[in-house]
């Protein structure tokens, strides 16, 4: 049965925001289901949809896969952004892996209490700007291509749009001192897929507020 | 230049466990380079090995591989522990991802502070055996085959296990209820590489000592 793929989650970026790149960036119709109750939540738990009673799920080719890396995995293998062999997957492995970093330091900060926000905002932007923008910066200067891996679109370069874009919420300027970077986000930002995901009316979902937090904290904090 | 891969981190298991497990239980032989202290760590991170400045790294086909999940996905698929299509490899990551999730909790506990320990094992036993352990449990149940996916021996089935004698590690009793779990853990430590990777004088590391968690912090922060 093939049918569009089906996201659970709430109603906000979080761990699903990647999977909305990432499908809207390989031309996937998508829909979704949004949790908005414990009650909700409760219910998926109970009927067995949830393999380990989490979500992000994503109902895709006739399984209900659960694990934000695995559904990634699967949609970069399935939609050819995952590289052409082993040592192409392993970069882009890598490069996802550090973006993954980063934007989980910016997840983690929007659940941080009020008194330590400022200080470890600060710590993002010192880590983006001097631990993970300088390599993909290097990594695009040294072979001088468009995409981070093997001159061709990746689910490398989808994230690292997705983290630059994130980053410069918070600063605008952070890439000031990263030209390719700029380049790259020009560049990558007008794939036509992309460009539509990043028009209003998008399934995009936008930053992160206290109001989602808050709901977050109540429906799925356990 | 083929030679040994070579695994750089420090003395004990951390993030480079499964990467020896993993590598072990495919028979391949490794070197290991420990750091010892801070001006090892920034040794390596001046000289441009380190690609985001951290460890574990890895010395392997001519990349210095870095972050834990790539450099378990490139041995898996290298050595032939990731299932035989798309579908199986979904499975795997599902049940890796989640057990990777497990051995954080398991991991951290050495450095909870004492006034938080107890809270945390009590969190470990609690989504061990209500959120984890019933899920591969029921997985071999419904198929009733030895491993946990496509009937083959894959790297779902390696971390499995060394999260569940971790877990032991814990609390000895840990698999009292799931009575395939405990089969399967004799089975698979019986296979000949794990078997061999099971007995003292492998390259397997002992459990983090509270002793040794001062001198982790120092090279690490």
């Amino acid at each position: 049965m093939v049918g569009k793929p089906k996201l659970h989650y709430a109603k906000g970026r979080g761990r699903m925001e990647s999977i909305r790149w990432l499908l809207a960036a390989a031309g996937v119709e998508f829909e979704e289901e949004f949790i908005e109750t414990k009650e909700s939540l409760e219910k998926m738990r109970n009927d067995g949809s949830l393999l380990f009673q989490q979500v992000p799920m994503v109902e895709i080719d006739g399984m209900k896969m659960v694990q934000t890396r695995a559904i990634l995995s699967y949609i970069a293998a399935k939609y050819n952004l995952y590289g052409k062999d082993l040592k192409e997957r392993a970069w882009i492995d890598m490069y996802v892996e550090g973006t993954t970093e980063l934007m989980g330091m910016i997840m983690f900060h929007h659940f941080q209490p009020a008194d330590t926000k400022e200080k470890n905002l600060a710590l993002i932007i010192e880590r983006a700007t001097t631990r993970y923008f300088p390599v993909y910066e290097k990594a695009l200067k040294n072979h001088g291509r468009d995409y981070l891996v093997g001159n061709k679109l990746s689910w490398a370069d989808i994230h690292l749009l997705e983290t630059i874009l994130m980053v410069e919420e918070f600063k605008a300027d952070a890439l000031s001192t990263f030209p390719q970077l700029q380049a790259f986000k020009g560049r990558t930002s007008n794939i036509p897929t992309i460009k539509k995901f990043l028009q209003p009316g998008s399934q995009r979902k936008p930053p992160t507020d206290e109001k989602f937090v808050a709901m977050a904290l109540k429906v799925f904090n356990s | 230049m083929s030679g040994k891969p070579k695994l750089h981190y420090f003395n004990g298991r951390g993030r480079m466990e499964s990467i020896r497990w993993l590598l072990a239980a495919a028979g391949v032989e490794f070197e290991e380079c420990f750091l010892e202290t801070k001006d090892d760590l920034a040794k390596l991170q001046k000289d441009g090995s380190l690609l985001f400045q951290q460890v574990p790294m890895v010395e392997i086909d001519g990349m210095k591989m870095v972050q834990t999940r790539a450099i378990g996905n490139y041995i898996a698929m290298k050595y032939n522990l990731y299932g035989k299509d798309l579908k199986e490899r979904a499975l795997i990551d599902m049940y890796v991802e989640a057990v990777i999730d497990l051995n954080e909790l398991l991991m951290t506990h050495a450095f909870q502070p004492a006034d938080k320990k107890e809270q945390h094992f009590a969190t470990i036993v609690d989504k061990a055996t209500n959120r984890y352990f019933p899920v591969y449990e029921k997985v071999l149940k419904d198929h009733g085959q030895d491993f946990l996916v496509g009937n083959r021996f894959s790297r779902a089935d390696v971390q499995l296990l060394e999260t569940l004698l971790m877990a032991e590690e814990c609390k000895p009793d840990i698999l009292a209820k799931f009575p395939l779990l405990q089969s399967f853990k004799a089975r698979i430590s019986n296979i000949p590489t794990i078997k061999k990777f099971l007995q003292p004088g492998s390259q397997r590391k002992p459990p983090l000592q509270e002793k040794d968690v001062p001198k982790l912090m120092k090279i690490f922060h």
